[in-house]
């Protein structure tokens, strides 16, 4: 009862937290709309302002999406290995798409990249699209390879991986005379906070140490990942939905493989009720096994996310203003926003491993005592 | 909900799945496992530090209780080894008197007897001493009252008259 309380309030307040963002984005669009109708009326003709918003909403697009290469700042960027499965494996820098300017040709086929990512095309780089859907949106139709490309999620992630590697690898090091130094004073905390805080109270005292490993090295992952998105390189790992699919799908498969004979005598023959309800019961909870995980995938994506769309609306507003006068403000706003952001990367870090534990902690939970 | 699966990118989640659980029994063999069980031991310790320092004070306050129950058992004892002395001081004290009394009152007592036999020593000498001084005196008397015929004669005349008389 208390972990369906507890999860019921972490979602009230990740409910509140989630209208706070759609109030903040709701505010800018209507101030970009008061001035750009005010740029209208003084100055601009309508294309080019259309032309600037267009542009920005480009940028923070391309921004958001997973790249070929490492762009360290405009114009200069670091090409990365493309590797394609497609009648046999053609790994190539991806420097042979000039930006995704030109068609590539390996083995009689012919690639191209529309949107951050590689299509299937012929000789002269046609582009097919789908009907628009009822949201207007169009997706491209082309037939994609397979697509094992060290991307620039990949590059970070592989980066990520080496950081957290050596970093804790030190810190244990540094436990050779009992008390850390450096850097595991630091960490040493927050790694007892996962412990204590996090898989303790919602797993148990009996099966905490066995999921452990995984709580920690997810929310090292997310959190740095989250803060190196903030860094000025245009890295959004943790807001692509791939990854966080990846790290939701974890917790689901640790969940489901560990799950004593409780969990699922609590989702298939619901005790304590009665039989008619546990017929009506059990498609409800099965349904619940799969949102569980679905729900750790959407809200960090959409969290990371509505954090950078924000931030480089902010920051987009000087360029729809086109006057220095707009810039103090809006950096302000943007450092208040950024200060937000920091908390947010720990915040959503915390509720990823949190609720990862709770599932867990039901998992694992023995009904004994009811 | 389109758009996100359009943007699901099946290597990417290949790469991300697989270095992430790559990254997991890394950390699990050379940091996590150390980094706790270091924790855990160094928690281990304060708590033991903890007990025993808890079990010392008891000792020291069981120590002391013991200390101070020797000491009052050490006080009574010396209270009742004086007492015990007062009373043997006394009980000799008491035995040497009665001995010197009764052995004054038997010194007396010889002293008396002593003096008494002297006494009658002396009495006997006396005695002796003024029967002979009389019998030398009645000799001498004799002597010089016999050493005339007529004395001799009256005397014998008187022992007569004192026997007729008889």
């Amino acid at each position: 009862m208390e972990v369906v309380i507890l999860q019921r309030f972490l979602d009230t307040n990740y409910c509140l937290f989630v209208m706070q963002i759609k109030l903040v984005g709701n505010l800018l669009l209507a101030l970009l709309f008061v001035f750009s109708m005010n740029a209208n009326a003084s100055s601009h003709s309508e294309s080019s302002e259309k032309d600037v918003k267009s542009e920005i909403k480009e940028g923070i697009d391309h921004h958001l999406i997973d790249s070929y290469e490492f762009t360290i700042t405009h114009g200069v960027s670091m090409p990365l290995p493309v590797i394609l499965i497609d009648n046999g494996v053609h790994i190539f820098s991806s420097s042979e798409f000039h930006h995704g300017e030109s068609v590539v040709e390996k083995a009689g086929n012919f690639y191209t990249i529309v949107h951050g990512r590689i299509y299937k095309t012929d000789a002269d780089g046609t582009i097919t699209h789908t009907e628009p859907n009822d949201k207007g949106q169009v997706f491209v139709a082309n037939e994609k390879p397979l697509d094992f490309s060290i991307t620039k999620n990949v590059f970070m992630i592989i980066l990520m991986a080496l950081f957290m590697f050596f970093l804790f690898k030190g810190v244990s090091k540094s436990y050779a005379s009992q008390l850390p130094t450096g850097a595991g004073r630091f960490l040493e905390p927050l790694v007892v906070f996962v412990r204590d805080e996090i898989a303790r109270p919602n797993i148990g005292e009996k099966h905490y140490k066995k999921y452990m490993s995984y709580l920690l090295t997810v929310f090292f992952f997310i959190w740095f990942l989250n803060l190196v998105g903030m860094m000025p390189f245009g890295v959004n790992v943790t807001g692509n939905i791939t990854i966080t699919f990846s790290l939701a799908i974890m917790t689901f498969v640790i969940t489901n493989f560990t799950a004593k004979k409780d969990y699922w005598g609590h989702i298939f023959w619901m005790p304590g009720v009665p039989k008619p309800m546990r017929i009506v019961l059990a498609p409800i909870e099965l349904l619940g096994v799969l949102i569980k995980p679905f729900a750790l995938m959407i809200r960090l994506y959409a969290n990371m996310s509505a954090g950078h769309i924000v931030l480089m609306s902010l920051v987009g507003l000087i360029f729809v203003f086109q006057s220095w006068a707009a810039a103090g403000p809006v950096l302000g706003l943007t450092l208040a926003l950024s200060l937000l952001e920091l908390l947010v990367a720990a915040l959503q870090a915390y509720i990823f491993t949190m609720l990862t534990a709770l599932y867990f902690g039901m998992a694992v939970e023995e009904h004994g005592d009811h | 909900m389109e758009k996100l699966i359009h943007d699901f990118s099946f290597g990417l989640f290949i790469w991300q799945s697989l270095i992430f659980i790559v990254l997991i029994f890394l950390l699990k063999k050379f940091a996590w496992k150390p980094i706790l069980s270091s924790v855990e031991d160094r928690e281990e310790g304060i708590r033991s530090a903890l007990d025993e320092a808890k079990l010392a004070k008891e000792e020291m306050a069981q120590l002391k209780s013991a200390n101070e129950d020797l000491l009052k058992e050490a006080r009574a004892e010396r209270e009742a080894m004086l007492i015990e002395a007062r009373a043997i001081k006394d009980k000799i004290v008491g035995d040497a008197t009665a001995a010197a009394k009764e052995e004054a009152s038997k010194i007396t007592a010889a002293a008396k007897s002593a003096i008494e036999g002297e006494k009658k020593k002396a009495m006997v000498e006396i005695k002796n001493q003024v029967a002979e001084m009389s019998i030398e005196i009645a000799s001498l008397i004799l002597k010089e009252n016999l050493s005339s015929d007529a004395n001799q004669k009256a005397l014998a005349e008187k022992y007569v008259k004192d026997l007729n008389l008889n």
